[in-house]
């Protein structure tokens, strides 16, 4: 099997990385949102995959595992966050959250 | 005497504690204390002066704690009793507690009833800390709360704007002195190394030589903030307008307290002037001159606590013209006597005042020796005093030692003597038209009440004083008594007198009788005998009237001079020129307040394409640099 060349693995993980980067920018929904920061983290850990398969190393595969811990914990703390944010604003709409302006 | 520090500490702990429960007890219990700590503090002084009368000693000090050391300036909280400051205590605490007794009852329906006493005491105590303190820092602190608690007092009734302004007026003017005492003390320091008065009074004389220039300039500045406190010319315009602040206050201010601060400090610091013969014939010339003015404009007011300020001053320039021939001890005996007539005047006055529903004016009262007696005998003994009437008054013993020792002492001259007699005879004017416009004649007020006890006590015990305080002092024709000038010898030292002049001083006398009954005589004539005389006279010197009635036009002077220029130039950088500097900065800080207020829209998604630009920025900027 012919190996995938390194540089398909990191555009991917770019691609990845810009899509998810660019829906946390412009979704207003506030899931929408913690997805799209799920993506970009998983695009990190494709770019460590494919470093570590380069290298012929396993540091990759362990950084991939401590970005999906952290990716479980995330998620939990943040959808802690929506459930309250919804709970008190009754909408998921993350410029409703703006009791903080200046 | 360990407990001559409770002396001060007693008004001032009355004034904490009305302060601290004033506005919860009843009206009843506000005198009880504002009155009882300074009838306290008179006791304690009753005990520590016969303790110290008995001890013998020449003085007493007591240092309370270390207050600074500065550069080899160690300045204590010290306490020192002398016979100067036994009389000064006594007078304070004696007379000031009668005046909170009339207090308490003149003063009962007044909404600030708490806060009169609290200033009241404040006022006290600090004049206690002046008189007491052993050095001139701690004297000057006492110097200091006795002017802000004139400036409270005066302006006590504060919702009429004149006693605002005539609180800020003494204020100010006793300032313009307080500086030069200021500016003196530092010299003071800068060239004998010490503050301490019993150190002063012993290296003076081993540092500077006599009518040295140092000196002289020092005796200067010490006389600047004594005719600032004292009211004496060219500042004295703040007291006849301190008349605004209530009845019992002016007394205490002229009797007690405040003015004769200056005569206090130029005799406690009697080394400095003797060392500076020019600037003690300058306070002899102050006062003779003070007290010709003052006198003069006496007369022509027709307020009736007017006249009594003006009679002030020009009283304080006696004990000026004695301080200035060198008779120390005449000048603090004269303040003794003046401190209790003058009392006694201006609280029956107050009462007077009171009774006729706040009228000031003598020439609407008229007949009040019969629908008021008990105030009018008081009043009568307290102005005869005041004029000196011979043999029967207390006033009589001192005012004379003074006029016989302007002439007969070596300072003394005939220039100075002559104004003291002009004096004598314009203060028995002024006293007896006085008496005669406002208790004699036909009644034109009828009084609505009576005065208390607690308000005529005082009078009386005062009345008592006015006659009697006097017989222990007489002169050399009569009797020769001379127990006070021996209690003060320790602290001041014996006027010596001219020797040629030694046989005439009964001339003396019977001249300045001469003169007080003339003035009495004339006040009688003109408004008792032949009130027609008076009219002629009146226009004959109408443009002299004008200018004595206000005090010689000397506000106008100070108005036109001083204070209009400065308001006219406040006026103009009413926007402040100075500020724009930082008024600048507060506005470029706000303009970048509200730029970066304005990035925290609260809206995340702003936040995060700030994240993302600021690092493609880094990003950008470090691979720039890098390749």
């Amino acid at each position: 099997m012919k190996p995938i060349p390194v540089e398909a693995g990191l555009i991917l993980a770019g691609i990845l990385f810009m899509l998810g980067l660019i829906s946390v920018l412009i979704r207003r929904n506030i899931i929408f949102m913690l997805i799209s920061v799920e993506i970009m983290l998983n695009a990190a850990g494709l770019a460590f995959i494919t470093a570590g398969a380069r290298w012929v190393q396993a540091d990759g595969q362990v950084m991939f595992i401590f970005i999906l811990t952290m990716a479980a914990a995330e998620v939990s703390v943040g959808l802690a966050l929506i459930l309250q944010i919804y709970h008190q604003l009754k909408t998921l709409d993350s410029d409703a959250a703006n009791k903080m302006r200046g | 005497m360990e407990l001559l520090w409770l002396i001060p500490v007693l008004p001032y702990l009355g004034a904490f504690l009305l302060i601290l429960v004033g506005s919860m007890i009843s009206r009843k219990q506000v005198p009880l204390i504002g009155a009882g700590s300074i009838g306290l503090s008179a006791l304690v002084m009753a005990v520590v002066g016969i303790d110290f009368l008995s001890s013998g000693q020449p003085y007493f000090q007591q240092t309370l704690w270390r207050w600074m050391n500065v550069g080899g300036l160690d300045v204590g909280i010290t306490l020192s009793l002398d016979a100067l400051s036994l009389v000064f205590i006594f007078v304070i605490t004696f007379v000031g507690f009668l005046i909170h007794i009339y207090s308490s009852e003149f003063m009962r329906d007044d909404e600030g009833y708490p806060r009169f006493f609290i200033f009241m005491n404040l006022f006290v105590g600090s004049m206690l800390m002046l008189v007491l303190a052993g050095n001139l820092v701690v004297m000057y602190l006492g110097w200091e709360g006795v002017g802000l608690c004139s400036y409270l007092l005066i302006g006590f009734w504060y919702r009429e704007e004149k006693n605002g302004y005539a609180a800020r007026k003494a204020f100010i003017i006793t300032r313009v002195g307080d500086t030069a005492l200021a500016i003196g003390l530092f010299m003071l320091f800068q060239n004998l190394g010490t503050l301490d008065f019993r150190e002063i009074s012993t290296r003076a004389p081993e540092v500077f030589t006599l009518g040295s220039e140092t000196v002289v300039i020092i005796a200067f500045l010490l006389l600047g903030g004594a005719v600032g406190k004292s009211a004496q010319l060219p500042l004295q315009t703040w007291l006849p307008d301190a008349m605004a602040g209530p009845s019992p206050v002016s007394a205490l201010i002229h009797a007690a307290t405040m003015v004769t601060a200056g005569v206090y400090i130029i005799a406690r610091t009697h080394v400095i002037f003797e060392l500076a013969p020019s600037a003690q014939l300058a306070v002899a010339t102050v006062g003779a001159l003070t007290l010709l003015l003052a006198g003069c404009s006496a007369m022509m007011q027709y307020d009736l606590k007017r006249i009594l300020a003006y009679s002030t001053i020009s009283q304080i320039g006696y004990m000026f013209l004695a301080l200035g021939v060198g008779a120390w001890s005449a000048a603090i005996f004269h303040f003794m006597i003046h401190a209790f007539f003058k009392a006694l005047l201006f609280l029956a006055a107050g009462t007077v005042i009171a009774l006729l529903h706040h009228e000031h004016d003598i020439f609407r009262m008229g007949g009040l020796r019969r629908s008021m007696p008990a105030v009018y005998w008081t009043f009568l003994i307290g102005a005869a005093s005041l004029a000196a009437i011979p043999l029967v008054t207390a006033g009589f013993y001192s005012k004379d030692q003074i006029l016989w020792l302007a002439l007969a002492g070596e300072k003394g001259n005939g220039w100075l003597f002559t104004a003291a007699l002009m004096g004598a005879f314009v203060t028995a004017i002024y006293t007896f038209r006085m008496v005669f416009v406002a208790f004699w004649g036909e009644e034109k007020t009828h009084p609505t009440h009576h005065a208390g006890t607690a308000m005529i006590l005082p009078l009386v015990v005062l009345a008592v004083l006015s006659t009697f305080a006097g017989f222990i002092e007489l002169p050399h024709t009569l009797g020769h008594v001379q127990l006070f000038t021996d209690f003060l010898k320790p602290v001041l030292p014996e006027v010596s007198l001219n020797q040629s002049l030694v046989h005439e001083e009964w001339i003396v006398q019977i001249g300045a009788a001469l003169f007080t009954f003339g003035g009495i005589y004339i006040a009688y004539l003109f408004y008792i005998q032949q009130p027609h005389l008076l009219p002629p006279v009146k226009t004959y010197f109408s443009g002299l009237r004008k200018y004595w009635l206000a005090g010689w036009g000397f506000d106008a002077v100070y108005n036109a001079l001083l204070v209009r220029p400065f308001v006219g130039i406040a006026t103009i950088n009413k926007n402040d020129v100075a500020d724009r500097l930082s008024d600048g900065m507060v506005a470029i800080t706000n303009y970048f307040h509200r730029l970066f207020s304005w990035t925290q829209s609260g809206i995340m998604r702003w936040y995060m394409m700030g994240i993302v630009i600021g690092t493609i920025m880094v990003v950008t900027i470090s691979m720039l640099i890098n390749a």
